[in-house]
């Protein structure tokens, strides 16, 4: 053939190699789903991820049916009423905490000090329990109390927003030691207020006097959950209809669009970020004055880094997070009550809780892109 | 018999969701000729040559080199294919010599060895006519001639199909020629080299056969010797329009916004803007012209407070405001001032048209006014150092249509109608925003300038760049302006909404507002401007009539190399 001689000779490499086989599968961006068709998606994603925890079930634990696993976690949170406070209890707080980071988070902020925020406003209900109780009325001292509390959160959160604000710097690592410093200096009050010699525990505080203790409305649990309630619509009103919430979404989305129309970008992460660490504060109250009437380390329990995975799944939207917040705390129940039933290792409910989040997390993939597969050609003579 | 063409696509479609970005395409390009491929914004023609180059992977369709099919799955298949790619956006390591970003990835199984490869690629820069100097750091080079090194390192690669995605954006009329001639040069050397590009006297004066995409379809080929502008521009854009834009005399021009020599240092101490003077009139169009880079920028953001500026002030001439001057009292000095910033104005209550008062003297006013006449001037009102708000709140009316449009100007991710509260939101006294009025807005604007929306809920970045274009221009003149700014409003823009908003800009002036143009097309420079501006490196280097100025003019005076500089050398060395 003629095509032979126009060949260059660079190239005469490249020109002997044989047909070259389509790659195995290629992705390609979907157009924005119909909302059926995300939650199909997501539905699915469930479906294989209980799949796929029945089949580590059988290979891990042998004597064990997955069906009572699946079983046992759903009596976890709903087997008794008892269970069931608790359940919404303590996804009231980490729907708090949760709400809290959504306004840093939605400016583009990245506040991983939920953590230490909640700690070191739990240390403030605390202090004001301990040093004030028997000398205010108890309203009065509950309303200290609160005010301390998200003093003393806003403060913690403050601190890095001012220096991001002035100098640039990175939030995320600064949040994140705030947490350590808060944790240190609780551990120190532990050993200051320990109830007895030694034991480095403050214990149960005004134990008989309830001095501070927040007031029950119908039991134990309802109170958190109603403020909770009334924060998370106060929350969504704000993000989504005042002029803080458009504030803060555009210097999320642009802080260069923030200063053409002349937002005061320093301003607004500065209020965001006490919003923040105020929030964090309340949840620290309510689990202080209100659940544990005790404050260890340890008493935020994580919670500070689990709402960030609640708000980012519910896309910043603060009533979507009441079922992402819904879901973490059903995993997180279900597994204790998986790891004490049929007595396993506490690594076993964490394999089973990584699993379904993964695909949870994993199908927002597949809502947004789909595979192509390679399609048999036809022959070319 | 006839040798198969180089290149050949058949059938070849690539679709991104719901967007159909190629259909059905097919095109051939022969060895040894320029084949040009014309489309407007968004016609597919950067995603084709992604796909002859393996950046994408084509839905469907094949491609043959020399007859023979390929299957091109990454940039690498594409170059054993002999295909090179010159992107519009450069990837050059700044720190590097031309030489050294040259080999840079080349595994030939030789040794590292820059200066053999200095010499290899002096050769092919003698062999073409490109002027390059092998040893030259990228930072301290020209766009042209880091554009020269993209072109070498394809050729040293041993390309010998040429893919320049629009080349000559960034280059003046002088560049571009020069380019064109080494362009030539490769052809009869008998490289094929396809040119993507909208610029049709361009896509004349340089290739052989033209290939027309319109909206990822394939339209036609034609023989450049066969054709015009005409023929080509009813190819892209289907129905047959007309190219002139109208450009009314200006009429009651005052002076609007007067830059008094403004100095501004970015963060790495070099000067962007060198001493720059000039005036905006009101009924005016200033087109302002330049290089990319040359400090337009940061002149346009200086104006709308968002620079901070070492020297000079922006004083603003507040049209709103009019504060009467009593001839007899003032001093001949005050009175000659304000002659002299043309800011004695006659007020005449029947006619309102400005007397020429220049060369009057202070008896001579105080005649007029007592023959029944009535001075007043406007306030003057510093904007230097003031903030977009401060701007703003002293009831300046200025409008800024910024060159990044979905990083400055809008939010992509936010529907139109939260974006028409950008300028908005802070009106009232109430927490929460008012969405109605915006909605209002926005439904005014996409009727009124023909905006392809789902709705006024559709976010901003879904929108075509045409549509995103008209709803930041929309907004802006809806802001009632007495000053409008507008960088690089029709970039990426196709020909319809580009005229579209050449009469927005028109019809801004014609209503008294006192118009800023940065553009970068020339032609388009020349056509609609009243008067030009021509910055470079940060200095002003010519104000010209746009009714009399010429592109060559305009380029020369936009790559002039420094006398001032040579100035200031021989100064201190006197």
């Amino acid at each position: 053939m003629a095509l032979l001689n126009k060949i260059p000779k660079e190239n005469s490499a490249a020109e002997g190699q044989k047909r070259v086989k389509e790659p195995l599968f290629h992705i390609v961006k979907r157009d924005a789903p119909v909302w059926y068709k995300a939650w199909l998606i997501r539905a699915a994603a469930i479906v294989l991820a209980l799949l796929l925890c029945a089949v580590v079930t059988v290979l891990l634990a042998r004597n064990v049916n997955p069906l009572d696993v699946f079983k046992a976690m759903i009596s976890g949170n709903f087997g008794t009423v008892r269970r069931i406070w608790v359940m919404l209890q303590s996804l009231s707080i980490l729907l708090c905490v949760s709400l809290a980071l959504t306004p840093a988070f939605k400016m583009r902020f990245w506040n991983i000090g939920g953590e230490g925020q909640i700690l070191i406003g739990g240390l403030a209900t605390a202090a004001c329990m301990k040093l004030l109780g028997a000398k205010m009325p108890p309203v009065l001292l509950i309303f200290v109390m609160l005010a301390a509390s998200i003093a003393a959160g806003a403060i913690w959160a403050l601190i890095p927003a001012v220096f991001k604000a002035q100098w640039n710097t990175n939030e995320t690592l600064f949040t994140l030691m705030m947490n350590y410093v808060a944790i240190q200096i609780v551990s120190y009050f532990t050993m200051v207020w320990e109830a007895h010699k030694g034991s480095a525990n403050i214990g149960i505080i005004n134990s008989k006097t309830h001095y501070g203790w927040l007031p029950q409305i119908g039991n134990e649990y309802l109170l958190s959950i109603i403020v909770v309630l009334a924060l998370t619509v106060a929350m969504y009103i704000y993000l989504r209809y005042s002029k803080h919430g458009y504030e803060i979404s555009v210097v999320g989305e642009s802080q260069n669009t923030a200063r053409y129309i002349g937002i005061n970008v320093k301003k607004v992460i500065i209020r965001t970020m006490i919003l923040s660490g105020a929030l964090c504060g309340i949840a620290g109250f309510l689990l202080v004055g209100s659940i544990d009437h005790t404050i260890t380390p340890t008493s935020s329990n994580n919670r500070g880094f689990t709402a960030i995975m609640v708000s980012w799944l519910a896309k910043f939207n603060p009533l979507m997070m009441l079922l992402t917040s819904f879901l973490i705390v059903f995993l997180e129940c279900g597994a204790k009550e998986i790891t004490t039933k049929f007595s396993l290792d506490k690594s076993f409910s964490d394999i089973l809780t990584g699993i379904i989040l993964f695909f949870i997390i994993g199908c927002e993939f597949f809502i947004n892109y789909q595979i192509k597969f390679r399609h048999s050609q036809k022959e070319v003579a | 018999m006839q040798a198969a063409p180089a290149i050949e696509l058949k059938g070849v479609t690539k679709t991104f969701g719901h967007v159909v970005a190629n259909k059905n395409v097919n095109l051939e390009v022969r060895r040894g000729e320029i084949l040009a491929i014309l489309g407007e914004n968004g016609s597919g023609k950067t995603t084709l040559m992604n796909m002859i180059s393996g950046i994408y992977f084509p839905d469907e369709g094949q491609i043959f080199i020399d007859g023979q099919e390929v299957t091109i799955r990454s940039p690498k298949d594409a170059f054993n294919c002999g295909i090179g790619m010159i992107h519009q956006h450069f990837k050059l390591v700044d720190l590097f010599t031309a030489a050294e970003n040259i080999i840079l990835g080349v595994n030939d199984g030789k040794k590292y060895n820059v200066k053999e490869a200095a010499v290899r690629v002096q050769e092919i820069a003698d062999r073409y006519g490109f002027i390059l100097d092998p040893n030259k750091k990228i930072y301290d080079m020209s766009v042209s001639e880091k554009q020269t090194v993209e072109i070498i390192k394809v050729l040293y690669r041993g390309a010998d199909i040429l893919i320049l995605d629009e080349p000559t954006a960034v280059l003046t009329p002088q560049e571009t020629g020069r380019l064109f001639s080494v362009l030539r040069n490769m052809r009869d050397d008998g490289k094929s080299i396809i040119i993507i590009t909208h610029k049709l006297h361009e896509v004349l004066s340089l290739s052989d056969r033209v290939s027309v995409l319109r909206k990822g379809e394939y339209i036609g080929t034609v023989n450049t010797a066969e054709t015009n502008e005409n023929e080509l521009t009813e190819m892209m854009v289907g129905k047959k329009i007309t190219l002139n834009i109208d450009r009314p005399e200006p009429k009651n021009m005052k002076n609007r916004l007067v830059i008094n020599d403004i100095t501004s240092v970015d963060a790495f101490g070099h000067t962007v803007l060198d001493h720059v003077s000039f005036i905006a009139r009101s009924g005016e169009i200033l087109g302002i012209a330049g290089i990319a880079g040359s400090g337009q920028r940061e002149l346009l953001e200086a104006i709308a407070g968002l620079q901070q500026l070492r020297s000079g002030e922006i004083v603003y001439y507040d049209p709103k405001i009019d504060i009467a001057v009593d001839a007899e009292k003032a001093s001949e000095e005050e009175l000659q001032t304000l002659i002299a910033e043309d800011n004695l104005i006659l007020r005449d209550p029947e006619t309102r048209v400005r007397a020429d008062l220049r060369g009057k003297t202070k008896a001579e006013l105080e005649r007029m006014q007592a023959g029944g006449a009535a001075f007043v001037r406007h306030p003057r009102v510093n904007l230097r150092d003031k903030t977009p708000t401060e701007i703003r709140e002293m009831g300046v009316r200025l409008s800024f249509v910024p060159e990044d449009r979905l990083g400055m100007g809008l939010v992509g991710n936010m529907d139109i109608i939260d974006n028409m509260m950008l300028r908005s939101y802070k009106k009232g006294m109430s927490v929460f925003v008012d969405r109605k009025n915006p909605r209002n807005l926005a439904e005014e604007i996409i009727s009124e300038l023909e905006v392809v929306t789902p709705g006024p809920t559709t976010p901003v970045r879904r929108l075509s760049g045409g549509n995103v274009q008209k709803v930041l221009v929309g907004r802006e003149i809806a802001a009632n302006p007495k000053v409008l700014m507008a960088a690089y409003p029709v970039r990426g823009l196709d020909i319809n909404s580009s005229y579209t908003i050449y009469n927005l800009l028109t019809k801004q002036k014609e209503s008294g507002v006192a118009v800023i143009f940065v553009g970068e097309d020339l032609d388009v420079l020349v056509e609609l401007c009243d008067r030009i501006l021509v910055i470079n490196s940060g200095r002003v280097t010519g104000l010209l009539d746009g009714r009399s100025a010429t592109k060559e003019e305009i380029g020369l005076l936009m790559t002039k190399t420094d006398d001032r500089q040579e100035g200031e050398a021989d100064g201190s060395a006197e």
